[in-house]
């Protein structure tokens, strides 16, 4: 028989939009008089889903609505989901910082939250004594505090200035004093926000590291709230997909990850000549449509071990012309991380069709950029064909664009920044020279 | 969606709901008196921290540090003998001016800066409160707490000039037994100001303009207070209302002029005003707890 820790039952937030400040007051009279009449609330039955791309016709949105799920004691649970999926909202109503609209939340043990780093930190205070405030405020008590601060400090690692007031610290080390008190925390659920996004590489392993041992040694229920899915796959048993404010899917976390991933097809993708923007067109050739396949499928969202596909369809208009495609990848700053064309010096295997005279017809090009090659990252594609002559060349710029997620494969002994534009796997060897 | 209706349906089906009991629900909406003042008590660590963490700040990279809190009193008791006592020639009951307006600044500035401070508790914490939670009474209260004990030691200011012309003699300074009552009195303006720092703290996440309406109001209401002016000078009546009751339906004008009396032997001491305070104190307290527990549930969505 498991244990739940945590039970969220039909857990719904509403939010009101625009300018709070305006006709509040109306709104607020309003709502006391229909209540004074005994009738509903009359602001509570509009609303609609929270979708950000859509415009909706009503003030009142729903930023969480229906959400039901039930979190074993001793599970750590990984909450994953696009901006403004309601992931926030939902660890805000965990954390008591604002309270649901509808449902209830059911805890069993004593509940703590990271939304951030070191909250309450006050500048003029040392080291030692925002120790201290931030535990409080935490909900440690004093002697807790003192008992467990020398452990602190020395996760810290910074001993030597804990008597000089905070603002003289560098960045990083700030972050690292304050992460010290959370992890130091000892209650039975712990709520952590993307709080792993700060600090150095060394001291985000550390992070990890401390909140591996918390969960698998003892035995503490932890929700785990990141974009990072090589520390949701590292950390995580089980994982909510959140979508829209509603609970998409819950279950394993590399299931739920897969589920993540590929709902990216739904977006782009794909492209048709009718929707590109070219920048010059062709007199003897046109691109009809483009696509971007990984795994199998049409999509913008890529793991990162899988290959992906371009896929090309371009029109020759002109019997005899002599006409290739080519790619460029962009990184996300558009720079140029590579240029490809079907060369037979350039290319593995042969591309019968690259150099010679084409009929008139429809040609579909494809060209593969390898698994474990690209980094983390949004790349996109600028496609061409090219005629003999270059200045009748056909430029379709940045015409897609895909993300690269990492779901682990690469991430079993590094948590942290990866650098990079590209990160393919190397060969490494080291022996003994004396 | 399917997922976790199936697995709610096999948890539900090992554990009846009925016998597992919850160490917190989160609701949406809990009865008014429902304070939770026991969280506050398991919070008392946290309060002193704040306590110690506003004397620490405020007089960090200062140069007279500390003193300011000596200087502040001092330089608004030569201002106000200066213009009420030498330029507008008001009484002070004929008691050495030095002692009466700082017996009435000492008391006043810890009520008007305590309600002024717990009033922009919401507002200032935003920040704070929209990212962590414990009990959020424990920032108000924390803020009395440290008035007091700036008030304590500006009283100690009070009390070595008091003594001085005690000593000395030669004053009308006649101290009685109602000094006894200064705790009481003390505890009374802390709570007041709570009370209804905590209203306006509350009122003000919603409508700003309240903190406009504040910020002079509490200017004006030191004129409706026997601070600069003894009560026994106040005559005369306007719609056959006299101006010494329209004075005393403030509350802390009893308490000042107790204040006064026990130390001054001059002041209206009366047990039905100070009653009337104490009565009012009570009524704002609850009232400001309840609206401010009901507004931390969701300011930071206003805010």
């Amino acid at each position: 028989m498991s244990n739940i820790a945590i039970r969220v039952e039909d857990l719904g937030k509403q939010y009101r939009l625009g300018e709070i400040g305006t006709g509040t007051l109306s709104h607020d009279l309003n709502r006391w008089w229909s209540k004074m009449r005994g009738k509903e609330d009359p602001f509570a039955k509009v609303g609609e889903a929270n979708d950000r791309t859509k415009k909706g016709n009503s003030d009142y949105v729903w930023a969480l609505r229906d959400v039901n799920f039930d979190v074993k004691a001793g599970e750590v649970l990984g909450i994953i989901g696009r901006n403004g999926a309601g992931k926030s909202t939902l660890l805000k109503i965990l954390s008591k910082v604002t309270a649901p609209t509808t449902g209830r939340i059911k805890i069993q043990g004593r509940i703590a939250s990271l939304l951030e780093v070191g909250t309450g930190f006050h500048p003029d205070l040392t080291g030692r004594e925002n120790v201290y405030l931030n535990g409080a405020i935490l909900g440690m008590s004093k002697s807790e505090i003192s008992r467990k601060f020398d452990e602190i400090v020395d996760f810290s690692g910074v001993e030597r200035y804990i008597d000089t007031p905070v603002k003289r610290y560098s960045s990083g080390m700030y972050v690292r004093l304050a992460f010290a008190v959370s992890a130091f925390l000892e209650p039975e659920i712990l709520i952590v926000d993307e709080v792993l996004a700060v600090g150095d590489a060394e001291f985000q392993k550390k992070c990890l590291g401390r909140m591996e041992d918390v969960s698998k040694n003892d035995g503490r229920t932890i929700l785990f709230v990141s974009h990072n899915m090589a520390a949701v796959s590292n950390l995580c048993t089980s994982t909510i997909f959140m979508r829209n404010g509603t609970l998409q899917s819950m279950g394993p976390t590399d299931k739920i990850i897969e589920e993540y991933i590929s709902y990216g097809k739904f977006n782009t993708g794909q492209v048709l000549a009718e929707d590109i923007q070219f920048t010059r067109r062709c007199t003897k050739a046109s691109f009809e449509e483009i696509s971007i396949i990984s795994n199998g499928e049409i999509t913008s969202s890529v793991d990162i071990k899988n290959e992906v596909i371009v896929e090309m369809n371009y029109r020759v208009l002109v019997d005899g012309a002599m006409v290739y495609p080519s790619i460029h990848v962009l990184d996300n700053m558009a720079t140029c991380i590579l240029a490809t064309f079907p060369a037979k010096s350039a290319t593995i295997g042969v591309d019968e069709f690259y150099g010679k005279p084409l009929r008139k017809g429809l040609y579909k090009s494809r060209v593969v950029i390898p698994g474990s090659f690209l980094n983390e990252k949004t790349y996109s594609i600028s496609a061409f064909l090219v005629p003999e002559d270059a200045a009748d060349m056909e430029i379709a710029e940045e015409v897609l664009s895909f993300s690269v997620t990492d779901t682990g494969e690469m991430r079993k002994e590094y948590g942290g920044d990866w650098w990079g534009l590209i990160r393919p796997k190397m060969a490494w060897s080291t022996e003994r020279v004396s | 969606m399917q997922t976790t209706e199936a697995l709610k349906h096999t948890e539900s089906s090992t554990i009846p709901p009925a016998t597992k009991d919850w160490t917190e629900v989160i609701e949406p909406r809990t009865s008014l008196l429902d304070l939770r003042l026991g969280d506050v008590w398991r919070y008392r660590d946290l309060v002193m921290m704040f306590v110690k963490r506003d004397f620490v700040s405020t007089y960090k990279q200062t140069i007279l540090g500390p003193l300011w809190f000596f200087i502040q009193p001092l330089l608004t008791t030569i201002t106000f003998i200066i213009v009420f006592s030498r330029v507008a020639n008001l009484s002070t009951d004929g008691l050495p001016p030095v002692v009466f307006y700082l017996a009435g600044i000492t008391v006043w500035s810890y009520f008007s800066v305590t309600l002024t401070t717990v009033s922009t508790v919401f507002v200032a914490n935003a920040a704070i409160f929209g990212k962590v939670y414990f009990p959020r009474l424990t920032m108000p209260v924390s803020i009395v707490v440290s008035n007091m004990v700036r008030f304590l030691i500006q009283f100690g200011l009070f009390l070595a000039i008091w003594l001085f012309y005690v000593v000395r003699g030669g004053t009308t300074i006649q101290p009685n037994w109602v000094i006894a009552l200064t705790p009481i009195l003390l505890i009374m303006m802390g709570l007041m100001s709570l009370g209804l720092g905590m209203i306006f703290s509350a009122l003000t996440t919603k409508y700003r303009d309240l903190a406009m309406l504040l910020t002079f109001g509490i200017q004006l209401l030191m004129y409706a207070t026997p601070i600069i002016y003894p009560l026994s000078s106040i005559q005369g009546e306007i719609y056959g209302i006299s101006y010494k009751s329209i004075i005393l339906a403030n509350p802390m004008s009893s308490i000042v002029e107790t204040f006064k009396y026990g130390f001054l032997g001059s002041g209206a001491f009366n047990w039905g005003y100070l009653g009337y305070s104490a009565a009012f104190t009570v009524a704002i307290l609850l009232i400001g707890t309840i609206i401010f527990n009901k507004v931390e549930k969701s300011f930071t969505d206003t805010v």
